[in-house]
């Protein structure tokens, strides 16, 4: 598991494309253009299944700009928003 | 044993199957659809086990955790931490989850064993885990969580035997000392943990097949698709309107034959001198009640394209393809699912916003339910449709009707998110809406019976009104519309002379700008219990007023009594009148004030007037009569 935050494998899922397959390495709700706390953001994001390790899959993605999009993460499907998803550290 | 009913609750993840399995134990016939949060509210229900026990159960809202983030959740958690008014803690908890998707509620579970109370994990939808291939070793599972496991098909006669033999093991021992909540609320990292946990044990104990089930991708990709997406939305609503006028007129015909025929008949068969009992049978109830009546096979068609759509599993999709269209009016992103059940009724609708956290957003939501076209405009508009716009087809294939009727519901729509921006952009500007996160469920072929029974439901409702508000509603109208009766010697027809008129003619002057007419004003008034009563309120006042048209039905009499720029305005009016008692009531009760009531009786009033207004003028200087 990466915990160095500028490790250059890094990729918050929110900028991920339709396709992209990788592991949640961590979350940081800190700079995200979410509406919510980081605090609430990282627990609801737990609370959907979003924790380390999980693997994660984009789906599909909306018409307006991509957003939101669906993501399988393990056995669930989760609809989201991109800003929200920017929380979520992928490789 | 004590006698006493023993108590046992229905808890798990969101669209597990809970209420199915509710409906299953007691016979009871419960909303059940394919999306998360359909359930908002406490329901119990009771049955006898096999051995004779008597038990209680409750339904209840689905959660993820036991924090109560919005009003639905909050039910949840007081119940099975015993803090809700009235109810005592649950004797056992059924923890239901889905066979096939086990991660969440495996969470759940290990939270919910802080609580200390006896529990019996159900994988319900077994039969969808065994038929894609994924094995579950039950012992494992048990042994890990320290907990009884039982599979269950709740939509499957017979699905719960193994249940209730379970529960009957479990209830003989129920008397045991129980420990003690040790519930907290867990911190992050405690339900990460929690997470892991439940994670390592399904690896531990649940096998999938080698080949996934893709089945579901593969519709998404095509109903997800960025353009094809909302393509397909557009036609589902555009062919479910055509339905509406093409599939139900031969049955409405029927309809409206019969009752025709029965008026005609107490007309034959009323000896001379009961005039008034004639009049009343015919003109009161059948030509009132009876033309409301006359819609019940539209009300069928619509009731039938949504239930199916949402128990296909459509309804979160619909969600997901109008996310950004709805954030962009302001609105919460859960808000989709309340608004669009509002399609059939706006009180099921402001219920659901319960789904909702935040306060400012479920308000929002609320306040805008009602402009969505609930199924009780139907017969407003269909009546008015069908008396001034010709069934032509446009293109050779749309019917010009069943286009009308689109733009209505369209103009409902944008009329919700407009109102929702306005509030926004001049309550609100500082709080922005939560996001959007919601639970994509596989698809479900739609169960026949489920369809048949919501079907069912709708109709009884819809009977059920017009032999109560819309009947009692009419005999009053009735009342007013022959008394007093006219002096002898008087001229013109017999109701120029009645209360109606009075009210009517007193009414006129405020309502003529927009091109009402005294009938209009008489309908409307009582129109304010629901909606409905308008048509059977204009069947009675023009049946009474008689005339040679008399025998028609009430459309054609519209058709030759009103101006087009008259209909054009109604049907405008329709769209945002706060022509519903009950709805407001709700309103007043969800949100707990009789302010919010106020303001939406109020603004739904002053947009209804101010866009007949405009719609009525517009189409006189355009020349519409
Ligand atoms: N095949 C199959 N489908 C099921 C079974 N149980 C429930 N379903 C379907 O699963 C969907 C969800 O069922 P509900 O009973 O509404 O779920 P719920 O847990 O009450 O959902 P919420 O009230 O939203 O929390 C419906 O489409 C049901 O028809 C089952 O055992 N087998
Ligand atoms: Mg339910």
């Amino acid at each position: 598991m990466t915990s160095d935050p500028n490790n250059s494998q890094d990729i918050r899922l929110g900028h991920a494309d339709r396709g992209f397959v990788g592991k949640i390495t961590r979350l940081d709700a800190l700079v995200t253009g979410s509406s919510l706390s980081p605090q609430e953001l990282e627990q609801r994001l737990v609370e959907m299944g979003f924790v380390e390790g999980a693997r994660v899959e984009i789906l599909h993605e909306g018409t307006i700009r991509r957003d939101p999009i669906a993501v399988r993460v393990d056995s669930t499907t989760i609809a989201l928003r991109r800003s929200e998803a920017m929380a979520v550290i992928v490789e | 044993m004590t006698t006493a009913s023993l108590r046992l609750a229905l808890v798990g993840a969101p669209n597990t199957g809970k209420t199915s399995l509710f409906n299953r134990l007691t016979g009871s016939t419960q909303k059940v659809a394919n999306y998360p949060g359909v359930t908002v509210e406490r329901k119990s229900g009771s049955f006898v086990t096999p051995e004779g026990r008597s038990v209680t159960v409750l339904d209840l809202p689905g959660t993820y955790s036991l924090r109560g983030r919005s009003p639905d959740e909050e039910i949840t958690r007081d119940i099975v931490l015993g803090r809700f008014k009235g109810e005592a803690v649950p004797d056992l908890v059924l923890c239901v989850a889905d066979a096939t998707n086990l991660r969440l509620t495996l969470r759940l579970v290990l939270e919910l064993k802080q609580i200390g109370r006896p529990m019996l994990l159900v994988l319900n939808m077994i039969d969808i885990a065994r038929r894609r291939g994924v094995t579950i070793d039950l012992e494992r599972l048990s042994q890990e969580l320290g907990l009884p496991v039982t599979t269950a098909v709740a939509v499957r006669k017979g699905g719960v035997d193994d249940l209730l033999k379970r529960t009957d093991e479990l209830m003989a021992r129920v008397q045991e000392a129980q420990a003690a909540s040790q519930w907290t609320a867990p911190t992050i990292a405690d339900l990460k943990a929690a997470q892991r946990e439940a994670d390592r044990i399904i690896a531990a104990s649940v096998t999938l097949p080698a080949k996934p089930d893709t089945l579901t991708n593969r519709i998404d990709a095509v109903v997800l698709h960025p353009v094809w997406g909302l393509a397909i939305l557009a036609l589902i609503l555009f062919v479910m309107f055509q339905a509406v006028f093409s599939w139900a007129q031969p049955a409405m015909e029927l309809l409206s034959d019969s009752f025709s025929a029965l008026g005609q008949w107490i007309h034959d068969v009323l000896p001379e001198g009961w005039g008034l009992l004639q009049s009343f049978l015919q003109n009161g109830v059948i030509s009132g009640v009876g033309s409301v009546i006359v819609f019940l096979p539209q009300i069928i068609i619509i009731f039938l394209f949504i239930l199916l759509l949402e128990d296909f599993g459509y309804m979160a999709r619909a969600a997901f393809l109008m996310d950004r269209i709805m954030g962009g009016a302001g609105l919460h992103g859960r808000a989709f699912i309340p608004l669009l059940s509002s399609f059939a009724c706006a009180i099921p609708g402001i219920m659901s916003t319960r789904v909702i956290d935040n306060p400012r957003d479920r308000l929002t939501t609320i306040l805008i339910a009602p402009l969505m076209t609930c199924s009780a405009r139907i017969p407003v508009y269909t009546l008015i449709i069908s008396a001034f716009v010709p069934a032509t087809k446009v293109w050779g294939w749309i019917n010009l009707q069943g286009l009308v009727m689109f733009g209505l519901y369209a103009a409902g729509i944008t009329s919700a998110l407009t109102v929702s921006a306005v509030a926004k952009f001049f309550l609100w500007r500082d709080h922005a809406p939560a996001p959007f996160m919601l639970e994509l469920p596989d698809y479900k072929v739609p169960r026949l019976r489920s369809i048949a029974i919501g079907i069912f439901n709708r109709a009884k409702a819809f009977l059920y009104r017009a032999g109560t508000t819309i009947l009692s509603m009419m005999v009053l109208i009735w009342f007013l519309a022959s008394f007093p009766t006219a002096p002898a010697g008087a001229e013109g027809p017999a109701i120029n002379y009645s209360f109606a008129a009075m009210i009517g003619h007193a009414l006129e002057p405020l309502l003529r700008p927009i091109g009402f007419n005294w009938q209009i004003a008489v309908a409307l008034i009582p129109g304010m219990a629901a909606r409905e009563v308008a048509v059977a309120a204009l069947g009675t006042v023009y049946s009474i007023e008689g005339g040679k048209e008399a025998a028609d039905a009430i459309g054609q009499v519209l058709a030759q009594k009103w101006t087009l720029a008259t209909a054009l305005s109604l049907l405008v009016w329709y769209i945002f009148a706060p022509q519903c008692a009950s709805t407001l009531a709700v309103i007043r009760r969800e949100t707990g004030s009789a302010k919010w009531m106020v303001v939406t009786f109020v603004y739904m009033l002053a947009l209804a007037y101010v866009a007949s207004f405009l719609t009525f003028n517009l189409a006189q200087a355009l020349g519409i009569h």
